[in-house]
C-alpha cells in the first residue's frame, strides 16, 4: 500500500505503524464515567467500506495520519493531518 | 544427436553444453531449455506423478509445465521441483528426476497406480480412523513417506539474495507481441516504462511461431525491438523477470533471476515495483482434451510442440506424430511440423466439419480414445467414421483451446467472467490500473496481440495525460482460433484432468456424485488445481466438466481465481538476505567496543547489544561473575552502561500539563533541578512503563522509558500530542540515541563523580538523592546528571553526548580504580533491582496494575491521566494480588521465575493456583534464592510460608513471603 | 451411510456407485428452533452439538457461500492448548481432549495430527513467560515440556544455531498439539450434523435480523424470511457486520491474514514450530508442503487478501530460524478476515437481544477451537447457562476490566 502524506507525497505504507478507528480521537470528557471510556476504548464500527483510521509515520516525520479508506477494496479517499482536524473541529 | 534435433531454431550450434539427467551425460546447445535438450535426446519418461506415480514426460514449453519438475544441481544448491521447461540450458547442469523409489523407469511406488481404485478423490477423510492411535504411529507416517515430490537440501541455500523497489509510469508484463508493442507505444512515447519478461529471451510466442513479420522472421523484428527499447533511457527491460503478485495501490511484486550459476555475486532479487499503471500481456495458456490414459510421456500440449519444433528445433519423438484438436490453432502445429520434416500421422478434429489447412490426413469428427506404451506413447487408439483403430504415435499433440493468462488480474479477488464466444475466462474487476492486452486479453492474433498492446499502453497514458503516436506496427497474421467446445473425450478408464495431482475425470464425477460440486469443494475434494501449476492447464477444464455433469453452462457452475504468486518464488528471495545475523539491525550502546575490549559477554535486549556480565581471570561460572560485579556495586561503586533507556525530550510552556496527562502520577508539580519516577497507564487502565521524568527547567522535562518500550511511549506521547490534546505546547524528541548515559552506583559513586564533574558541588544538601541538573565534565563536556537509583545505593546517572560515552567511561575507571570501580553487565543490573524490589519487565507485562504493583496510591485521584478512568474498573480495583517479596527457605534452592505458588498442603491445579515468580535470582546480599512475584493478597501475607511449584521441571522450594525490598528497606542509603 | 475402511475397500471394487452425497441440500423451511448462521467450522461444530450432544432438532445452518469457504478452509490448522490464563487454558485443553475423540464421533477422518508444537525462546525473560506458561497448562491437565537449546536440536537440527541474529536459547514443547486437516473438519461436522437432521442452507446470507420487543423472532435471508426460537451467530471475520444488523458494536476488529503454502517437499519438519524472536511459524502438511504464516497485515480490512511487506516479513523470519528453507518456493498465498477482539480472547454469550447470542473474536486462533466453540455454544444455546470453562468469555468481561489478555497488550487488537 501507499499512503498520500499531505506533506510528504506517496510514502510506502511499511513506514507507518497503523492504530485503528479515528474514533480514537474523541477521548471522552473524563468526568463522563467507564462506560463513556469502555465505549471509546473497546468499541468499534468496524464497518466493511469507508473507514476513518490513524495512521502513525514512525519511520518518517512522526506524524499521526488520519487516513479514509476502503475496508473492501484497501482504496484511500483521502489522507489529513490528525492534529490539523482536531484543532479544526471536524474530527 | 539423435535425429530428433531438426533443422533451424534459435539455438547456437556453434556452442554445444553437457550436462547430465539421471547420471547421464548427454549434450544441448546454447538456447536450449533444459526441456527441450531432454526431448534432443530423445528422453521422453522424466518424472512420476504425485499420487499414482505415473511415468510422466514434458507437456509443455513454458511455467505451467505439471509434469517435468526435476531437481537441480547437488548439496546445498539443490534446487527441488525444478520446472526443466523454464530452465535454461548451461555447461554443466546436473538434473535429478524425483519422487521414485529405485530408478525411475522402475519406480517402486508405482504400486500406487495399481491401488488406484482405493485412492478415489477424498478416501482419506473416509478411513484409517480405528484404532485411533495409529494414526500418529502407522498411517500418518505412511502418508508422509510418501509425501512431497522433491527434496529439500536441508543445509543453508549459500547463494546470495537482494531485494530493491522501482518506480515506473507503465509496467508492461510479458514481452510477446502485445507487450513489445505497448512498451514501444510508452517508451517512445517518453513514459517511464519497465518491461518483464519471465523469459530470458523478448518475444513470447512469436518466439514459438513460424508466422512472419512484415514477410521476415518474427525473431528479427522482436531484435529490433528490443534494440530499440534497450536504447531508449527510459525503459528498463527486464527479461528473466516474473512479476508474481500484484498488491494495493499499484504495487507489484517481481522476481529477476539474476544467475543461474553456483557461488554467482547475486542470484535473485525481489523487486517492489511501484506503477501507476501496468499492461498485463501475458498470453495464453493452452488446454488439453482428456481422454483415456492421455497422461503417458510424448502426450504434449499442440503448441508447445509447435514452439519446440520452431524455436529449438527438436521433434516430440522419433516416429509418427499425431495432432488431436478442436479448434484451428492444432493445424497451426501440423503445418509447422510438417515443415520441418516430421512425418505427421494426422490430424484428429473434433469437429465433424474440419477441413485440413494442408496437405496431411483429417479426422474431423475424431477422436482419442485410448493410448498405450508403458513409459512412452507408442500408440492411440482413434474413433473416427464409426470405427475404432489402434495406430502407432511416438507422440500426440492436443489442442483443446487456449486459456488467456489472467492469473495476475484476480490477485484482487476479481472474478473472471466466461466468455462464451471465445470460450475463455476473460479478466473482470482486476487491480485498479491494470489493463489487459493480447492474448491475456483473449485477443488470439498476433495483428491484434500488436494493436491491443498498443491500444492499452495509449490508455494507459492517455491517464496519466501523456498523447501517443500512432505507431508502425509490423503486417502479422490473423487468424481465429475458430474452436467448437469440445470439452473430453466420454468413456470407460481413466483420462487425467491435473496430471501432477492426478485427477481424473472421474473423480470429478465422484465428487458430483458425492455433492461437492461448486468449485471450492470440487478443488479440495479432488486437490484439483492444488498442484505446483496452480491447474493453469486444467482448472477450466474441470469446470467444464462439472458443468457437463451439473447440466448447468460453466458461468452457472462457478469461476476459478487464482492467487499469487504467478509461479511459485522462492524463500531465499522473499527473504531477500536480510536473514541469519542480518535478520534485524544490531545497535550497540556508545561503551561497547570498550566493554568488548574487557571481555564482556554481550546480550539482546531488543536490537541492542548489551554487555551481560564482564567475566574476570579465574571466573568459570557465570555467578562468580555476576556476585562479584553485585557485590562491588553494594560495597564500592560500579558502572553500567543504561544508554538503552529511552529518552524524551518533552519541551514547551505545556510540557508540565502534558505530562500530567500522560503519567498517572503528577509531574506537574516538580521542582525545576528535581527528577520523579513516574508510572504510565495504558488507557485501558493497565500498567504500561515505568521510569523517571526529570525537570531541566521551567518549561523542559527529560523523561525515560524501559528500554523495550522506547519507540511506543513516543508513539503514545505524540499520539496524545497530536490526536488528543494538540492545543497544549509541547514538542518531543527522542535523544536515545543523543545521549550515552552512564550508572554510577556504589557509596563510593559520590567521591568517583567528584573527580569528574567540572567544580560542580555534588554534596547531598545541594545536589540530594532525585536531584538532577546540566553542567560539564571532563573539563567543558556538556553532560546531564540525575541523582536516581535503581540499585537501592547511592547513585547517579550521568549523560555526555554519545560521541563521549566511551571517553567518559574510560576516565571513570581511571579515576575509580582505587575506589574499587567495576563494570557490570545486565545480570548484575537485574540482581541488584530485584534486591531493592524494582519492577521491570517481567512484573510490567501488560497485564499487571499499579495496585497490583503496589503503586496503586500512585494513580492520581485529583487530575485525569491516560488511563486513570479505567483502571477504576471492578477487574482492576479490586484485584488482590500483590507483588511481593519471597525467600527461599533453604536459601541454596532456586526459586525458578515462571513458578506458581501455593499454599503449603494444597492441590497443585488451577483453581488453587495463587500467583507466581515474576523474577529470581541468587541474592550475594541476602546470601541466599529470592525472587519477586504476585501473590493473592500478598501484601497481607508477610511472613507466611508458601511453596513455589515447577511442575514443569519437577521442582518445588517452599518460600518466605517478605517485602519486595530485601536491601535497605528504609531507603538510607540512596539518600545519604 | 457410514464411512469405514471396509467400505473404501467394496467401493473401490465396485465402481465407487455406492457413495452418498456428503450432505443435502434442504430447501429452507419457515421456520426452525435453533438458526446457526455461519457455516464455518464453529457454526456446523455447534449445529453437530446441538442435535448429537444437547438432543435439540430443528436446526438450521445458514452461510453465505459455501460451507467452509470461510476462515475454516483458510487457517493453517494448528490445534494446542498453550495458553497461560486461566480463563482461556482448560477451554482449549477442552478443546484438545475433544479432538482425540472427534473422528470417531464423526466417522469423518479429519487428520488430526498430533505431531506437536515447539516455541522457541529466544532470552531469558522468554523462558521465564514459558515457564510460568507452561506451569499452567500442567495445572489444568494439559501437558508441557520445557526444552534447553540441546533439547531443541535434538528435534529440530536444521534450526539456525549457528548464526543467528536472536540464538535459541530453548523451547515450550507441547506433543499433544499438532495440525488438523482443516476442510475435513468442516466436513466433517456438516456430514454428521447433516446426517442428524441439520438443514445446512448454503448461498443462504443473513441479511437483517427481526427482533420484536427486545427478542429475536427470525432472520431475513438471500432466500427469503426465516423463523427462529434462537438464533447463534458465528460468522468470525463478519462479525461486525452481521452483528451491526441487531444494532450491536462490538469489541472487535476485522484484519486480514495471511497464510502460505510451499510446492510439496519430502518432509523434514516434523511438528509445529514457532519463532519467537520474528513472525514466523511452520509446519509440513501430509502432502509435503511447507504451511506456514506470521503477522496479520495490522490494518482494518476485508479484503480476504495481504500486501507485500508481511509476505517479506514472514520468509525473513523463516530464512532466519531454518534457513535450510531458502529453495523450498513458495506455491499460493492467501488472507483470510479476522475477527480480532479487544484483548485476544474470544466471546461466547447471550446479547442484550433475548434469544439472540454471539460467538466471535477468535482472532487468528479460532481453528483449534472448533470442537470445543461447538461445544459450547451448543451448551449455551441449548441450556441457556455457560459451559464451565468458556465462562470467562462474557461480553461485559470489557466494562468490567476482567480482560483476558494472554500477550498483555490492552486493548489494540492488531498487536493481540
Ligand atoms: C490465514 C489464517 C490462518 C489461521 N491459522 C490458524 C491456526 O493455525 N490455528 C487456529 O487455531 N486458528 C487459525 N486461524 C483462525 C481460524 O481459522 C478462525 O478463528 C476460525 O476458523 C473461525 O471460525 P469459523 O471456522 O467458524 O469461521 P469461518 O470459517 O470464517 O466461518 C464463518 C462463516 O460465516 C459466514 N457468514 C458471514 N456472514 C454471513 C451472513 N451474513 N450470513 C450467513 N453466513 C455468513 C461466512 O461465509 C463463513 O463461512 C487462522 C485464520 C486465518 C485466516
Amino acid at each position: 500500500m501507499l499512503i498520500p502524506h499531505p506533506l510528504l507525497g506517496p510514502r510506502d505504507a511499511q513506514e507507518f505503524t497503523y492504530l485503528g478507528d479515528a474514533a480514537l480521537l474523541n477521548r471522552p470528557d473524563p468526568a463522563s464515567g467507564t462506560a463513556a471510556f469502555c465505549d471509546y476504548v473497546y468499541l468499534r464500527d468496524n464497518p466493511a467500506g469507508t473507514h476513518r483510521e490513524l495512521w502513525y509515520h514512525e519511520y518518517g516525520d512522526r506524524s499521526w495520519l488520519l487516513v479514509t479508506r476502503d475496508t473492501l477494496s484497501h482504496e484511500i479517499l483521502d489522507v489529513r493531518l490528525a492534529r490539523e482536524v482536531k484543532t479544526g473541529g471536524t474530527a | 544427436m539423435t535425429q530428433t534435433r531438426l533443422p533451424g531454431g534459435l539455438i547456437d550450434r556453434n556452442q554445444p553444453l553437457s550436462f547430465t539427467f539421471n547420471g547421464r551425460k548427454l549434450q544441448g546447445y546454447q538456447g536450449d531449455t533444459l526441456a527441450s535438450a531432454l526431448m534432443a535426446n530423445d528422453i521422453r519418461l522424466v518424472a512420476r506423478s504425485f499420487k499414482y506415480h505415473r511415468p510422466r514426460g514434458i507437456f509443455s514449453a513454458g511455467s505451467e509445465e505439471p509434469n517435468a519438475l526435476l531437481t537441480l544441481g547437488e548439496g546445498a544448491d539443490a534446487d527441488p521441483n525444478t520446472r526443466a521447461t523454464v530452465v535454461p540450458l548451461r555447461e554443466g547442469l546436473v538434473a535429478r528426476s524425483q519422487n521414485h523409489a529405485g530408478p525411475l523407469g522402475w519406480d517402486l511406488w508405482s504400486v500406487n497406480d495399481l491401488a488406484a481404485p482405493f485412492f478415489a478423490a477424498g478416501f482419506y477423510y473416509k478411513t484409517f480412523m480405528w484404532p485411533r492411535a495409529f494414526w500418529e504411529k502407522l498411517y500418518e507416517p505412511a502418508i508422509r513417506r510418501a509425501a512431497g515430490l522433491g527434496a529439500l537440501s536441508q543445509l543453508p541455500d549459500p547463494e546470495t539474495y537482494d531485494k530493491g523497489f522501482l518506480h515506473c509510469d507503465l509496467l508492461v508484463i510479458g514481452g510477446g507481441a502485445a507487450g513489445l508493442s505497448a512498451a514501444l507505444t510508452a517508451g517512445r512515447a517518453g513514459a517511464n516504462v519497465i518491461l518483464a519478461d519471465e523469459d530470458l529471451r523478448l518475444g513470447g510466442r512469436l518466439l514459438a511461431e513460424s508466422d512472419p513479420l512484415d514477410d521476415a522472421p518474427a525473431a528479427d523484428w522482436v531484435a529490433r525491438a528490443e534494440a530499440e527499447l534497450r536504447a531508449l533511457p527510459n525503459v528498463r527491460v527486464m527479461p528473466r523477470t516474473t512479476v508474481f503478485g500484484v498488491y494495493d495501490h499499484g504495487v507489484y511484486g517481481a522476481v529477476e533471476q539474476v544467475s543461474d550459476l553456483p557461488g554467482a555475486a547475486l542470484r535473485q532479487t525481489l523487486w517492489r515495483i511501484t506503477a501507476k499503471r501496468a499492461v498485463m500481456a501475458t498470453g495464453a495458456t493452452e488446454r488439453h482434451i482428456p481422454f483415456r490414459d492421455n497422461d503417458r510421456p510424448g502426450i504434449l500440449l499442440a503448441g508447445a510442440m509447435r514452439a519446440y519444433a520452431n524455436r529449438w528445433a527438436v521433434a516430440p519423438a522419433r516416429g509418427k506424430v499425431a495432432i488431436f484438436t478442436n479448434n484451428d490453432d492444432g493445424h497451426r502445429t501440423a503445418l509447422d511440423l510438417q515443415a520441418k520434416g516430421v512425418d505427421l500421422l494426422g490430424v484428429i478434429d473434433s469437429r465433424t466439419g474440419a477441413r485440413p489447412f494442408g496437405d496431411y490426413p483429417i479426422f474431423a469428427g475424431g477422436r482419442v480414445t485410448g493410448t498405450s506404451g508403458r513409459r512412452g506413447l507408442r500408440a492411440i487408439r482413434l474413433a473416427w467414421n464409426g470405427r475404432e483403430e489402434e495406430l502407432a504415435c511416438a507422440a500426440l499433440g492436443v489442442s483443446g483451446g487456449w486459456n488467456p493468462n489472467i492469473q495476475l488480474a484476480s490477485h484482487h479477488r476479481g472474478r473472471p467472467q466466461w466468455d462464451a464466444a471465445r470460450l475463455a475466462f476473460l479478466a473482470q474487476g482486476g487491480p485498479e490500473g491494470l489493463i489487459p492486452a493480447g492474448a491475456a486479453a483473449g485477443e488470439g492474433s498476433t495483428h491484434h496481440a500488436l494493436t491491443s498492446g498498443h491500444h492499452a499502453a495509449a490508455d494507459a497514458l492517455r491517464q496519466l495525460g501523456l498523447t501517443t503516436p500512432a505507431p508502425a506496427l509490423p503486417r502479422a497474421e490473423d487468424r481465429q482460433g475458430g474452436a467448437e467446445a469440445f470439452w473430453h473425450v466420454p468413456g470407460k478408464g481413466r483420462a487425467w484432468v491435473d496430471f501432477q495431482n492426478d485427477v481424473t475425470v472421474k473423480d470429478i464425477k465422484l465428487a458430483h456424485q458425492e455433492n461437492m460440486r461448486s468449485v471450492e469443494h470440487l478443488k479440495r475434494w479432488t486437490t484439483l488445481g492444488m498442484a505446483t501449476d496452480q491447474g493453469k492447464t486444467s482448472n477450466v477444464t474441470a469446470l467444464a466438466v462439472m458443468a457437463e455433469l451439473t447440466g448447468r453452462s460453466i458461468p452457472e457452475t462457478g469461476t476459478t481465481i487464482f492467487r499469487p504468486p504467478y509461479t511459485p518464488v522462492s524463500l531465499s528471495v522473499l527473504g531477500g538476505g536480510d536473514t541469519g545475523a542480518h535478520f534485524r539491525p544490531t545497535r550497540l550502546t556508545p561503551t561497547h567496543a570498550w566493554a568488548k575490549a574487557q571481555g564482556a559477554l554481550f546480550v539482546e535486549a531488543g536490537q541492542w547489544m548489551r554487555a551481560q556480565y564482564f567475566p574476570r581471570p579465574g571466573e568459570t561460572h557465570w555467578r562468580q561473575s555476576v556476585d562479584r560485579e553485585v557485590l562491588a556495586v553494594r560495597a564500592g561503586v560500579g558502572l553500567c552502561d543504561v544508554t538503552t533507556l529511552g529518552k524524551i525530550d518533552v519541551q514547551g510552556a505545556d510540557a508540565g500539563e502534558f505530562l500530567n496527562r500522560i503519567y498517572a502520577n503528577m509531574m506537574g508539580t516538580l521542582a525545576v533541578g528535581k527528577v520523579r519516577y513516574g508510572l504510565m497507564l495504558r488507557e485501558d487502565g493497565f500498567a504500561y512503563d515505568d521510569g523517571t521524568c526529570a525537570r531541566l527547567g521551567e518549561s523542559h522535562y527529560v523523561v525515560t522509558t524501559t528500554t523495550s518500550n522506547a519507540g511506543l511511549v513516543l508513539r503514545t506521547m505524540e499520539f496524545a500530542r497530536q490526536c488528543l490534546w494538540p492545543d497544549l505546547d509541547v514538542t518531543l524528541i527522542s535523544t536515545t540515541d543523543a545521549w550515552a548515559q552512564i550508572a554510577v552506583a556504589g557509596p563510593n559513586a559520590r567521591r568517583l563523580l567528584s573527580r569528574v564533574v567540572d567544580g560542580f558541588d555534588l554534596s547531598n544538601e545541594t545536589f540530594p538523592f532525585m536531584a538532577c541538573a546540566e553542567l560539564t565534565v571532563a573539563k567543558g563536556c556538556p553532560a546531564r546528571l540525575f541523582r536516581i537509583s535503581f540499585s537501592g545505593e547511592l547513585a547517579y546517572e550521568i549523560a555526555v553526548p554519545a560521541r563521549y560515552g566511551q571517553a567518559l567511561m574510560d576516565r571513570l575507571m581511571r579515576e575509580g580504580a582505587d575506589l574499587g570501580v567495576t563494570p557490570y553487565g545486565t545480570e548484575a543490573l537485574s540482581v541488584l533491582r530485584i534486591e531493592k524490589g524494582h519492577a521491570a519487565g517481567a512484573e510490567l507485562n501488560g497485564q499487571t496494575t499499579a495496585l497490583m504493583l503496589g503503586l496503586g496510591r500512585m494513580v492520581s485521584q485529583k487530575k485525569d491521566s491516560i488511563g486513570a478512568v479505567m483502571s477504576r474498573r471492578e477487574g482492576l480495583a479490586q484485584d488482590t494480588r500483590r507483588l511481593v517479596g519471597l525467600q527461599a527457605v533453604d536459601p541454596a534452592r532456586p526459586l525458578p521465575a515462571g513458578s506458581h505458588l501455593f499454599r503449603e498442603g494444597a492441590a497443585r491445579d488451577t483453581a488453587t493456583d495463587q500467583g507466581w515468580i515474576t523474577s529470581a535470582c541468587y541474592s550475594p546480599h541476602v546470601g541466599g534464592h529470592i525472587a519477586l512475584g504476585f501473590l493473592e493478597e500478598g501484601d497481607t501475607r508477610l511472613g507466611e510460608i508458601v511453596i513455589a511449584a515447577n511442575p514443569l521441571q519437577g521442582t518445588e522450594a517452599a518460600c518466605r513471603v517478605v517485602p519486595a525490598q530485601f536491601v535497605d528497606p528504609e531507603g538510607g542509603r540512596l539518600r545519604d | 451411510m457410514r464411512f469405514s475402511g471396509f467400505k473404501v475397500v467394496k467401493e473401490a471394487l465396485t465402481g465407487h456407485r455406492g457413495w452418498k452425497p456428503l450432505w443435502r441440500d434442504p430447501a429452507p423451511q419457515t421456520h426452525y428452533d435453533i438458526i446457526i448462521v455461519g457455516g464455518g467450522g464453529h457454526g456446523l461444530a455447534t449445529a453437530y452439538h446441538l442435535a448429537a450432544t444437547f438432543g435439540q432438532a430443528r436446526i438450521a445452518v445458514l452461510e453465505k457461500g459455501w460451507l467452509g469457504g470461510g476462515n475454516i478452509g483458510r487457517n493453517t490448522t494448528i490445534i494446542r492448548s498453550n495458553y497461560l490464563l486461566p480463563g482461556n487454558e482448560p477451554f482449549y485443553e477442552f478443546s484438545m481432549k475433544l479432538w482425540e475423540s472427534m473422528e470417531q464421533a464423526l466417522n469423518f477422518n479429519a487428520m488430526v495430527s498430533q505431531r506437536g508444537i515447539l516455541n522457541l525462546c529466544h532470552t531469558d525473560a522468554q523462558r521465564d513467560a514459558f515457564r510460568r506458561r507452561g506451569n499452567a497448562m500442567l495445572l489444568a491437565g494439559a501437558d508441557a515440556e520445557l526444552l534447553d537449546r540441546d533439547g531443541v536440536r535434538a528435534m529440530a537440527p536444521f534450526l539456525n544455531f549457528d548464526n543467528a541474529r536472536f540464538p535459541i536459547k530453548g523451547g515450550l514443547l507441547q506433543r499433544r498439539a499438532g495440525t488438523a486437516r482443516h476442510d475435513g473438519v468442516a466436513w466433517g461436522y456438516a456430514r454428521a450434523a447433516d446426517q442428524r437432521g441439520v438443514d445446512i442452507l448454503q448461498n443462504c446470507e443473513v441479511t437483517g435480523f427481526r427482533i420484536e420487543n427486545g427478542t429475536v423472532k427470525g432472520v431475513e435471508t438471500s432466500r427469503g424470511y426465516i423463523g427462529a426460537g434462537k438464533v447463534g451467530v458465528a460468522v468470525a471475520g463478519s462479525s461486525g457486520r452481521v452483528m451491526q444488523m441487531a444494532g450491536m458494536r462490538l469489541p472487535i476488529e476485522s484484519h486480514v491474514l495471511q497464510a502460505f503454502v510451499s510446492e510439496g517437499l519430502k518432509p523434514v519438519i516434523p511438528g509445529v514450530i514457532t519463532f519467537g524472536a520474528g513472525h514466523f511459524y511452520v509446519s509440513q502438511s501430509d502432502k509435503g508442503g511447507l504451511v506456514f504464516g506470521g503477522d496479520i497485515d495490522g490494518y482494518n480490512s476485508y479484503a480476504q487478501r495481504g500486501n507485500l511487506p508481511v509476505v517479506e516479513d514472514v520468509a525473513e523470519g523463516g530464512m532466519a530460524l531454518m534457513p535450510m528453507i531458502g529453495r523450498a518456493r513458495l506455491l499460493r498465498m492467501w488472507g483470510g478476515v479476522m475477527d480480532m477482539s479487544m484483548d485476544g480472547s474470544p466471546i461466547l454469550d447471550r446479547t442484550d437481544v433475548d434469544g439472540l447470542f454471539f460467538n466471535g473474536g477468535w482472532c487468528y486462533g479460532g481453528f483449534k477451537a472448533t470442537p470445543a466453540s461447538g461445544y459450547c455454544f451448543a451448551h449455551l444455546l441449548a441450556t441457556g447457562r455457560p459451559h464451565e470453562t468458556a465462562a470467562a468469555y462474557r461480553l461485559d468481561r470489557f466494562a468490567r476490566g476482567h480482560v483476558i489478555d494472554e500477550k498483555g497488550v490492552g486493548a489494540q487488537p492488531n498487536l493481540h
